[in-house]
């Protein structure tokens, strides 16, 4: 049984055939990455596997288990989280509560529990509290805590983004360009953070990303999409000098 | 200007932050336990309507300002819950029977409106609670057999084991401790998962989604809530003014439930009693100015619906946070003396949002 399987994904927006039969296999404790060309549908892929757009055909399992057809919202529940491109945070909540909100899934209390906070709330919310923290500690984000998100730089969002994700702590973190607007500085501490997610917290990684530098320093395996069909894969140095790939960014010698 | 220095996690779930929070709290509480005994009757009756408006406001806050779902239909759950308290204490039941019915009811009636507006957004979603408001004030009108139709309902004052609460100073009590104990509700669930979740849903559904938020139950959720509050205030409203009809819950009580709201500061329970007040106050202003207005002005019809329009607009376009925002100013400004800027509260501009799936 594989942990993370994807066989004959697709999916069409009207006419156009936005992922056509994509299949691929993660193992468990890998990063693999997808990388391909703008509209070559590497983020609808992520949708899919988000259950935000229902597939047209093609399954996907996670550690055995069929995906398709379950409710958005029991993807992260069965220990699946996600960063977005343009950061999706809510903004107008501190740091600490975007990532308590990351706990949601953990939750433990009921409805009128809460409403009277009785004291197995308050241990939970202290459990939480702390689960947060190690969070916090970890991506070095004591000095934001309390600071509202909507004040924050584009670089510390994205960061708080990961660390949101990996407050459900995940078995597989699904990151969608961790370095789209980031400087080469934060770009290569975006590469530490993957590397520390994959090596110590033992998270297996499916990232989509456009920086080749972070692409081949990180990844494992590397999966190349061009107009929705899978062109290459294996090894990132493999993909990268592999003559379909070459041609689907450079265009073809003709 | 007070620096909190945290050393535990509990500092920052307790209900009193600091020991500023327990003195003028306490105090307000103070204030609000004396005050019957020093009021006249009238105040202390405007009071009791502060405190429905304001126990509605909390139910309205909950959706609109917390969960983000507008309702401009709010006046039928105020509807749903004074006829069930009504008929139920015209039945001869206690109010310990009759009052969690209200609140009952409505929450059933929130979660019927609740289930379409899980597939609606804003503009549709106003539309479909404000049809449902005309529904309801029409069911009502016609059921005359249940409701008394257009010739309305006499309703007498509420009665708990034993004691009936036909003093202004009783039913002051009554409506006091509900409001403080649907606020301290409230704070409660704020500060746990379930609050946490409705904000996630106003903030960004997608990602709430992400982060394994059902938005079904959680949407709903907040309807019933919303509602069960908002019957909970119809109750108290129906023995308020012993006589309830159709033509108390129209369109234009949704509105003016929403201008509470509004004009209180979107997303603060504070708000919702500070408008509250404030639309109990305003009318009471207005008629005294009646007085130096030249007559021709004074004798408009309306000039009250005209004050209550020009207000909210303004409201929105230089306050939008509201009576609590513009309090906040004040205080930051009383805290950081001399050092208060003018951009302070202004909202920083947000970063590029991806547009899919809204």
């Amino acid at each position: 049984m594989s942990f993370f399987r994807v066989e004959d994904l697709g999916i069409s927006f009207g006419g156009v055939r936005a992922v056509d039969a994509v299949s691929f296999e993660v193992n468990q404790g890998e990063v693999y990455t997808i990388i391909g060309p703008n509209g070559a549908g590497k983020t609808t892929i992520f949708n899919l596997i988000g259950l935000l757009y229902p597939a047209s055909s093609g399954t996907i399992c996670f550690e055995g288990r069929t995906l398709n057809g379950l409710a958005p919202h029991r993807v992260a529940q069965l220990g699946i989280a996600r960063t977005f491109q343009n950061i999706e945070l809510f903004e107008h909540a501190t740091v600490l509560q975007n990532l308590l909100i990351g706990r949601h899934r953990h939750r433990s209390t009921s409805l009128w529990q809460e409403m009277a906070f009785l004291p197995a709330v308050r241990r939970a919310e202290l459990a939480q509290r702390e689960a947060v923290e190690k969070v916090i500690d970890f991506l070095e984000l004591a000095h934001y805590r309390d600071g509202l998100v909507a004040g924050l730089p584009y670089g510390v969002r994205k960061v708080i983004e990961l660390g949101r994700a990996l407050a459900t702590e995940p078995r597989l973190l699904l990151l969608d360009e961790p370095s789209s607007g980031l400087n080469p500085e934060e770009t290569n501490e975006m590469a530490f953070w993957i590397e520390d997610i994959q090596k110590e917290l033992g998270i297996t990684v499916l990232m989509v990303e456009h920086d080749m530098n972070l692409v081949s320093r990180v990844s494992d395996r590397v999966l190349a999409l061009n107009e929705g069909r899978s062109i290459a894969q294996g090894t990132p140095a493999e993909v990268q000098s592999h003559p379909a790939v070459i041609e689907a960014y450079l265009g073809g010698s003709d | 200007m007070r620096f909190i220095f945290k050393t535990d996690y509990r500092q920052d779930i307790r209900l009193f932050r600091h020991a500023g929070y327990v003195f003028w709290y306490g105090l307000l509480g103070v204030v609000l336990v004396a005050a019957p005994f020093v009021l006249s009757e009238y105040v202390i009756s405007q009071l009791h309507f502060v405190c429905i408006y304001s126990i509605v406001g909390f139910g309205l806050m909950l959706l609109v300002g917390f969960t983000g779902q507008i309702s401009l239909g709010h006046a039928a759950f105020l509807a749903v819950g004074a006829y069930t308290e009504a008929l139920l204490q015209g039945a001869g039941m206690p109010l310990w029977v009759s009052l969690p019915s209200a609140a009952l009811l409505s929450a059933a009636a929130g979660i019927i409106i609740g289930i379409p507006a899980l597939r609606l957004k804003g503009i549709y979603l106003a539309i479909a609670t404000l049809a449902f408001n005309v529904i309801v004030e029409e069911i009502i009108t016609r059921w005359e057999g249940l409701t008394g139709g257009n010739g309305g309902k006499h309703v007498k004052p509420a009665e708990l084991f034993g004691f009936t609460f036909d003093s202004d100073v009783s039913f002051y009590f009554l409506c006091l401790s509900l409001t403080v104990l649907s606020c301290l509700m409230l704070i409660n669930l704020l500060r746990s998962p379930t609050g946490r979740a409705f904000v996630a849903i106003r903030d960004s559904e997608i990602s709430a989604s992400c982060m394994g938020v059902n938005l079904a139950k959680y949407k709903t959720m907040s309807f019933a809530l919303s509602a069960a509050l908002t019957g909970v205030g119809g109750a108290l409203y129906a023995h308020k003014i012993t006589f309830i009809s159709p033509e108390q819950f129209t369109l234009l009580a949704s509105i003016e439930l929403v201008t509470i709201v509004i004009i209180g500061g979107i997303g603060s329970l504070h708000g919702a009693v500070f408008g509250a007040a404030f639309i109990i106050v305003l009318p009471q202003v207005i008629s005294v100015a009646k007085d130096y207005l030249p007559s021709g002005a004074a004798g408009i019809s309306g000039l009250q619906a005209i004050v209550f329009g020009v207000l909210l607009v303004a409201f929105i376009i230089f306050e939008p946070m509201g009576i609590y925002g513009r309090w906040l100013k004040v205080r930051t400004w009383f805290e950081l003396f001399p050092f208060y800027r003018q951009g302070m509260f202004r909202r920083q501009k947000s970063y590029m949002k991806s547009e899919r799936l809204r």
